[in-house]
């Protein structure tokens, strides 16, 4: 067979794999097909724990130890079939925190420590290398197999440019599917299909060379039982201390290895797929060992003696000129090998790109500003550069080691190093009190053991540790011995190391989880991890779009309304570029509909509804309608109750205002009449004193007799003006006052007032500031009671204008066919809170009888101004008292018969 | 010796009257129109008997009230207030205050002298 046509084969295989996971990429990124994303595309992906080393290595493995091979298949069964409920727990958790890798899932649960993170990156990475390595050696020695078996081989000799070649290839694979986009929940689908496609590959090519060995080369599986009793080597024997040990080491490899991680957590969708695979999954670990055995043991016979064991799979059917066959088996054992630096390179570049890069990325650049947009791309960029990184160090381990046989270990000493994550996954797992500290000193006691006693070791002496090293012990100290640790002699390297790192890693866990105290947001993580299935609800995100648009949109209806449920579907459906109103059911489209029906009956309520309709059917859509329904009715109902209830609290307070009103007019009321009784009373008191000081006649002076009459004069005059005033009043509030309505210059009403008022307190001499030219002015009103109004202003600032020089500047304005006249005089003004009260009846500011009034000027002021069709108000601020007074210019009669709005006098009556 | 007789009123023609027909009748009066004045002076020089209007200027007829019962020379000085309002809320005000006698105006002048005589005694 000729190198040039393996390597097309190769070529072309790996085309159809990029066709495979671009397919798959472009398919899940529309949302559709659902078969990416069953149960058995699942399983397949699980098998990336078969490696190239499982692949060729288990057929060398059983050659040289029999059945001990095995123990690498039952660990993983044990823990799909036993202990699937960790699994199912850490699928749960994993995806529920969108946890990225095994570092990220421990880092998230003891607090979100990235001191935890770095850590098991760095042992991820060194015990992830070195497999990498043994994948490109597996896959360069198998294209060397060819190659010396074929004529031309120039070319092929050169392994170190084949493994190049290939992690050049696997980088490019990688970054491409496991990079395409910084998705959240770290899935990458074309690379799980493009993966499963080679495990269904790697299996048929390992029973093909089965059934070959069983059927063509044996004669028949009773033939090859026969072989294998006759073949039985003394170093076949079970022994049962090492077969405990490896089965606990692979069931703790299935769940730390980083790839197993990422497979079986990161890039799982459905818990349910779990339940399949924890019976398809050892199925196929079965069927992928059923045939190791056979091959072995045909090979330890058919091939020449001191072949590598290791080749058999496909030195055999060379051998026995089946190039078909040998070509299939290459095949199987490319894909074993790639698949898994793919999903390893993946995980690994997650972590180191996450935890190491990124970090100090970050802190490097602190300083500055990073829009999200900058953090996707710098985050795709250094995920892109981890990889290379990552198939880079797997290249040089590669190239350094030389494909020594210490490669071949490796498998089993990385499992060592990934199981020192163990104790701190199954404390994040299952105890509450694990702490952060507790799980860093765990790690970095095993991880240092394990260095120590089978990392360094399996260089070989005098690698990186000496002979004397490896002899006597570091520092000479014997009971340092890497592989006798504390004296411990009676294990083999590996269970030795096993053995010290895992119980040393656990105590120091454990120890360190006691006497530290976890903080705040380790206890919340640990409560969060620990009691995953006590809480309700999956996962927040919608990744299994089950149901159609039609059903979604009367539910949405029934909810948000006709009208805006069917314009939100049709504007997402616009946003998908579709046409009317039924958009392709996205998880992006569920996600703005939750957080919309969520603005109506609640987050919690809208996810499960969605749930229901979306997910899992339980409830028939129509139960679900009628749910809808009956809660819009409630919604509605209680939105008719919050209107009527707050009519009902509108009216209440207009009742209250009411009656606030009415007892303020009664206690008013009840005022007006006390003050009318005093108004009257006191003149009365004087009249009727001294009209029968009078009747007694007797003892008084001529003078005294005449002054008493003018007593009783003056207090009839004023009895009479407070009658006067009062009927006035009543007329003027009833709109009943008949005016006399006529043409008048308003200079000679003000100097008429000016006149009239002189006589108060005609001792006070005031300054009058007038301007001539506004005054002039012809108006039509009732000239009489509007020089009652200027009079009472001139009056009551003679009166209550306290100023040693007392002023008054009267000014005129025009202002929209109204006239302002504005009295202003010098003195203190009225205090801020009686301005409110002044025009109010009997209300003189002081009770003061000086003024001489009944306190009813300002109020008749006020009717008056009302009547003539303006008003009168004070104007605060001016520096004394400044009473503005506003009329028509011209009052037509129509004018004056009606009183302006909002003027309503308070009725007494 | 003549009895003193101290009518506090704002009104003059209503003070006029009361020292006519008091002075007519053998009492010294003194007419005050200011509250705080009127307190001031009776507690110098308790007079014998105090004629209260209750509508005053600034101290009300109450307010002297309750300052003459507080003072220990005028505690026991009889009371005679006159109101004008004539409410019965202002007599029992008046009432608690601890007022002597309470009469409304108008009065007529002989009850005035009646009660004087009553309260002060000639």
């Amino acid at each position: 067979m000729s190198f040039n046509l393996l390597v097309l084969t190769c070529i072309a295989y790996v085309i159809l794999l990029f066709a495979v996971a671009s397919a798959a990429e472009r398919s899940a990124a529309e949302g559709r097909a659902k078969w990416l994303r069953s149960p058995l595309i699942y399983t397949l992906s699980l098998s990336v724990y078969c490696t190239a080393w499982t692949f060729y290595g288990a057929v060398g493995y059983a050659a040289r130890s029999g059945l001990e091979f095995m123990t690498i298949y039952l660990g993983p069964t044990l823990v799909f079939v036993g202990w699937w409920v960790i699994l199912r727990k850490l699928v749960r958790i994993g995806r529920e925190n969108r946890v990225t890798s095994i570092a990220d899932m421990i880092s998230a649960r003891y607090g979100k420590s990235n001191l935890l993170g770095v850590i098991v990156t760095l042992l991820c990475i060194s015990a992830g290398t070195p497999y990498i390595a043994l994948q490109l050696q597996s896959i360069a020695q198998s294209f060397t197999v060819f190659a010396t078996d074929s004529v031309g081989t120039g070319l092929a000799a050169d392994r170190n440019f084949i493994a190049f070649w290939v992690a050049a290839g696997l980088a490019l694979f990688t970054i491409a599917f496991g990079t395409r986009n910084l998705d959240v929940n770290e899935q990458h689908p074309g690379v799980v299909t493009a993966i499963a496609v080679e495990a269904v590959v790697k299996l048929l090519a390992l029973i093909a060379v089965g059934v070959f060995a069983v059927w063509f080369v044996a004669s028949g599986p009773a033939d090859i039982l026969a072989r294998i009793d006759a073949q039985a080597l003394p170093e076949w024997h079970i022994q049962p201390g090492r077969w405990t040990g490896l089965i606990l080491l692979s069931a703790i490899a299935i769940i730390c290895l980083p790839r197993m991680f990422q497979v079986t957590v990161v890039e799982n969708t459905d818990d349910q797929h779990l339940a399949t695979a924890s019976w398809a999954f050892p199925l196929y670990l079965f069927l992928i060992s059923l045939f190791v055995l056979p091959i072995a043991v045909v090979g330890l016979e058919v091939m020449p003696t001191g072949t590598n064991p290791d080749m058999f799979v496909l030195t055999l059917p060379l051998h026995l000129g089946q190039d078909g066959l040998a070509l299939l088996s290459f095949l199987g054992g490319f894909s074993a090998a790639t698949s898994m630096v793919i999903v390893a390179s993946l995980a690994l570049a997650t972590m180191v790109s996450n935890h190491i890069v990124v970090p100090l990325w970050l802190k490097a650049r602190a300083v500055q500003n990073l829009d999200t947009g900058d953090m996707r791309v710098l985050v795709l960029s250094v995920r892109r550069l981890s990889i290379v990184l990552v198939l880079c160090f797997g290249y040089i381990y590669y190239v350094i080691s030389g494909g020594s046989a210490a490669l071949a270990a490796i498998g089993l000493i990385a499992f060592v190093g990934v199981a020192q994550i163990m104790p701190a996954l199954l404390g994040a797992l299952f105890w509450r009190g694990a702490s952060r500290t507790g799980a860093a000193i765990g790690l970095t006691i095993g991880s240092l053991l394990w260095f120590y006693t089978l990392f360094l070791p399996s260089f070989g002496p005098d690698v990186i540790l000496s002979a004397r090293v490896m002899e006597q012990g570091l520092f000479g100290l014997s009971w340092l011995r890497p592989y006798s640790l504390f004296g411990l002699t009676a294990l083999d390297p590996l269970l030795h190391s096993l053995f010290w790192s895992l119980l040393l890693n656990a105590l120091a866990f454990c120890v360190g989880s006691f006497v530290s105290f976890p903080s705040p947001i380790e206890r919340v993580q640990g409560a969060l991890f620990v009691d995953i299935f006590d809480r309700p609800g999956p996962a927040r995100s919608w990744t299994h779009p089950a149901a159609e648009a039609e059903d979604l949109l009367p539910m949405a209806q029934r909810i948000l309304g006709q009208s805006e449920g069917q314009s939100f579907f049709r504007v997402q459906a616009e946003l998908q570029g579709k046409q009317g109103y039924l958009p392709d059911i996205t998880p992006e489209f569920l996600e703005a509909l939750e957080l919309k029906l969520s603005g109506s009956v609640g987050a919690a309520t809208a996810h499960a509804m969605l749930a229901q309709t979306v997910g899992t059917a339980v409830v028939s859509v129509e139960d679900l309608m009628a749910v809808a329904s009956e809660t819009a009715q409630i919604m509605e109902y209680s939105a008719q109750l919050e209107a009527k209830s707050e009519e009902l609290s509108r009216t209440a307070r207009k009742l209250r205002d009411a009656n606030e009103m009415l007892q303020k007019l009664s206690v008013q009321k009840d005022a007006f009449l006390s003050q009318i009784s005093h108004e009257l009373r006191t003149p009365m008191t004087s009249i009727r004193a001294f009209s029968e000081i009078l009747m007694d006649g007797e003892g008084m002076s001529d003078e005294e007799q005449h002054h008493f009459a003018q007593i009783i004069h003056d207090e009839s005059i004023r009895l009479t003006r407070l009658l006067d005033d009062l009927l006035d009043l009543s007329v003027l509030e009833h709109g009943q006052v008949q005016l006399n309505i006529g043409p008048a210059l308003l200079r000679d009403l003000i100097d008429k007032s000016i006149t009239a008022s002189n006589s108060v307190q005609a001792e006070r001499k005031f300054r009058f500031t007038r301007s001539r030219d506004p005054e002039t002015i012809e108006i039509v009103t009732d000239a009489g009671r509007l020089t009652q109004v200027f009079i009472n202003i001139l009056s009551n600032a003679r009166k209550y204008c306290i100023s040693d020089d007392p002023q008054m500047k009267i000014s005129v304005r025009r202002r929209d066919g109204m006239i302002e006249v504005d009295f202003t005089d010098n003195g203190e003004g009225i205090p801020r809170d009686k301005q409110a009260l002044i025009f109010e009846k009997f209300s003189r500011l002081t009770d003061s009888m000086q003024a001489g009034g009944a306190g009813l000027g300002l109020a008749i002021c006020r009717e008056i101004m009302h009547n003539l069709g303006g008003d009168i108000t004070y104007v605060p601020g001016q520096g004394g008292a400044c009473f503005r007074v506003s009329f028509p210019l011209e009052l037509s009669p129509r004018e004056a018969s009606q009183k302006p709005l909002g003027k309503e006098t308070e009725a007494v009556e | 010796m003549e009895k003193r007789i101290l009518v506090i009123e704002d009104e003059p023609n209503i003070s006029e009257a009361l020292r006519f027909i008091l002075s007519r009748n053998g009492w010294q009066v003194d007419v005050s129109a200011d509250g705080h004045a009127a307190i001031e002076t009776m507690r110098k020089d308790p007079p014998d008997l105090l004629i209260l209007d209750v509508m005053l200027p600034g101290l009300s007829g109450f307010d002297v009230l309750r300052s003459v019962r507080e003072v220990e020379c005028t505690r026991d000085l009889p009371v005679l207030m006159l109101t004008a309002k004539g409410q019965g809320a202002d007599r029992a005000e008046a009432e608690r205050l601890g007022v002597t006698r309470f009469m409304t105006k108008p009065f007529a002048n002989a009850e005035v002298i009646a009660a004087v005589q009553d309260l002060a005694g000639t």
